[in-house]
């Protein structure tokens, strides 16, 4: 067989490819695959896909101006994800949460996720709520002036600050 | 263990077996997990990369489902060692360029493979042969659960798992189901299948994903949506359109057989043929015999070769698993003929 490409090498390199959904084949010698593969880097990236897509958010950055937006956690601009389609640490979803919500809900059709969860954020998301309940009990326990009451309940709130650290406070998100 | 004692080794996904196993021939689970506050693997400084690779190394030799693990630094592997490990669908071919900093840990059986530092710090993968998407999660969802008690992961309750990639958000977790369908592309009805699968979010490749060797009728199908529907809601959805293509392709099978029995046995035939006895063969024309010698199997034309042979053959004459097997370089002329003689040899 003689290679699609050159037409001169026996072709030995036999590719499938999908495109708009329909199936092609390519015969090819290693030299012309050796190009085609560099070329098919460039074009079939998912990433690069995904910075198509990324501009979904340019309007925000309009009103904005934040393209040049930079993640305190890793040092990444928005225009950086734009061009690789991958964040550059955790934080950038938090960082570029404006941009990335918008895109996020085009890819998934949802901004909300549903399914296992790691168990330390799960007793801390438990711990957090358990907080947010004892200190409530404390505000109207001294708004009534139970001051006995009021007490107790910031005993209970300082042990459970000492068995999880964090969960009154700022937390993961 | 040892990179190449995996040649001698049936991986798991290539025996045969499972439910369903005629026409689905694995299914693989991936998680995709970050360590929280480090930066992605693609943006780490090479100080970041290390300590990536020792806490999540130090995670997997802890792990139950990973003790005596082959593992491996892939910096240190030659070219043909890492297209080997691609073949065996162990890693993915982005983890096959620049090694430094990447690692794979894989278990004895090439059930579990999991990549440090690809794309997201952690990818666990788990294949079976047969259909089986949902045991092949429980059994990742273990080993997820084992190696986050070791590390603290990257997670939001808003967005679930962050991942590099935004297209992996959420549950991190891609379930693809490998099937043999030759028949639904001899009557041509696989590009509607492939249309239809891609408006119902699904993405439908070849054997070792897009661009790479003829695909011999196989399909990797697999869902490209992460988030906004648990683990067991995704594979549920998976399994059901699976099944109505595995139902496409045994009535195609079955209508085949009444209709044009004489044809298709002819077909089938001359690729045994030929298999058993050409000296110089390509990729292309051995995988599309293969295909039809493996419909010829599993429709009960061919009654003498085992599927697990097939299986095996499909790998071994992969090319770098052919250059592993002669333990030197060929040129793909050389690599044609070597082909070739496994083949007449394994047929015998």
């Amino acid at each position: 067989m003689i290679c699609d490409s050159c037409a001169k090498n026996q072709a030995t390199v036999h590719l499938t490819e999908i495109i708009n959904d329909k199936m092609t084949e390519m015969h090819l010698c290693e030299k012309c695959a050796q190009n085609k593969g560099a070329m098919m880097q460039q074009h079939f990236g998912v990433s690069d896909l995904l910075a198509g897509l990324a501009g979904i958010g340019a309007q925000v950055d309009k009103e904005e101006g934040p393209s040049s937006l930079k993640c305190s956690g890793c040092g990444m601009k928005y225009a950086d994800f734009k061009k690789t389609g991958q964040l550059g640490c955790s934080r950038c979803y938090d960082t570029f949460r404006r941009n990335l919500a918008p895109l996020i809900r085009r890819i998934h059709g949802s901004t909300n996720h549903i399914g296992k969860s790691p168990v330390k954020a799960r007793k801390a998301t438990k711990a957090k709520t358990e907080m947010s309940r004892l200190k409530e009990r404390l505000e109207e326990a001294i708004k009534k002036e139970e001051f006995e009451e009021a007490a107790r309940i910031r005993d209970a709130i300082k042990a459970a600050e000492r068995r999880t650290p964090g969960a009154g406070g700022k937390g993961k998100s | 263990m040892q990179l190449n004692d995996l040649i001698n080794n049936t991986s798991e996904w290539l025996k045969g077996t499972g439910p369903d196993s005629e026409i689905v021939m694995s299914s693989r689970v991936r998680l995709a997990r970050n360590i929280a506050d480090l930066p992605s693997s693609h943006w780490a400084d090479k100080e970041h990369k290390a300590q990536i690779l020792e806490i999540t190394k130090d995670a997997v030799s802890s792990s139950k489902f990973m003790k005596d693990c082959l593992f491996l630094n892939m910096k240190g592997l030659d070219e043909i060692d890492k297209q080997f490990l691609l073949e065996r669908h162990l890693v993915s071919r982005e983890f096959t360029q620049d090694g430094a900093y990447k690692a794979v840990a894989i278990t004895a059986n090439e059930m579990v493979s999991i990549m440090i530092n690809e794309e997201d710090h952690l990818r666990i993968q788990v294949m079976q042969s047969g259909f089986n998407p949902t045991d092949v999660w429980r059994i990742a969802d273990e080993i997820d659960s084992e190696l986050e008690s070791k590390m603290e992961y990257a997670y939001s309750a808003e967005w679930g798992y962050l991942t590099a990639c935004p297209t992996n958000v959420g549950t991190g977790m891609r379930a693809s189901v490998m099937m043999h369908l030759p028949m639904l592309v001899l009557t041509k009805q696989i590009d509607r299948i492939i249309q239809a699968m891609a408006k119902l979010s699904f993405t439908t490749r070849g054997l070792y994903g897009e661009g790479t060797e003829a695909s011999g009728n196989f399909f990797q199908i697999s869902n490209q949506v992460t988030l906004g529907h648990s683990e067991e809601e995704l594979l549920d959805n998976l399994e059901r359109v699976i099944k109505q293509i595995l139902g496409h392709e045994q009535n195609a099978r079955r209508a085949s057989s009444i209709q044009n029995r004489a044809q298709l046995s002819d077909k089938i035939w001359r690729a045994y043929g030929t298999l058993k006895n050409a000296h110089i063969i390509s990729s292309t024309e051995a995988i599309s015999l293969m295909s039809l010698l493996r419909l010829g199997i599993d429709m009960g034309i061919i009654k003498d070769i085992d599927r697990k042979l097939l299986n095996e053959l499909l790998l071994m004459t992969q090319p770098a698993h052919l250059q592993k097997i002669e333990g030197k370089a060929l040129s793909p002329a050389e690599r044609d003929v070597k082909r070739a003689n496994i083949i007449r040899e394994k047929l015998k």
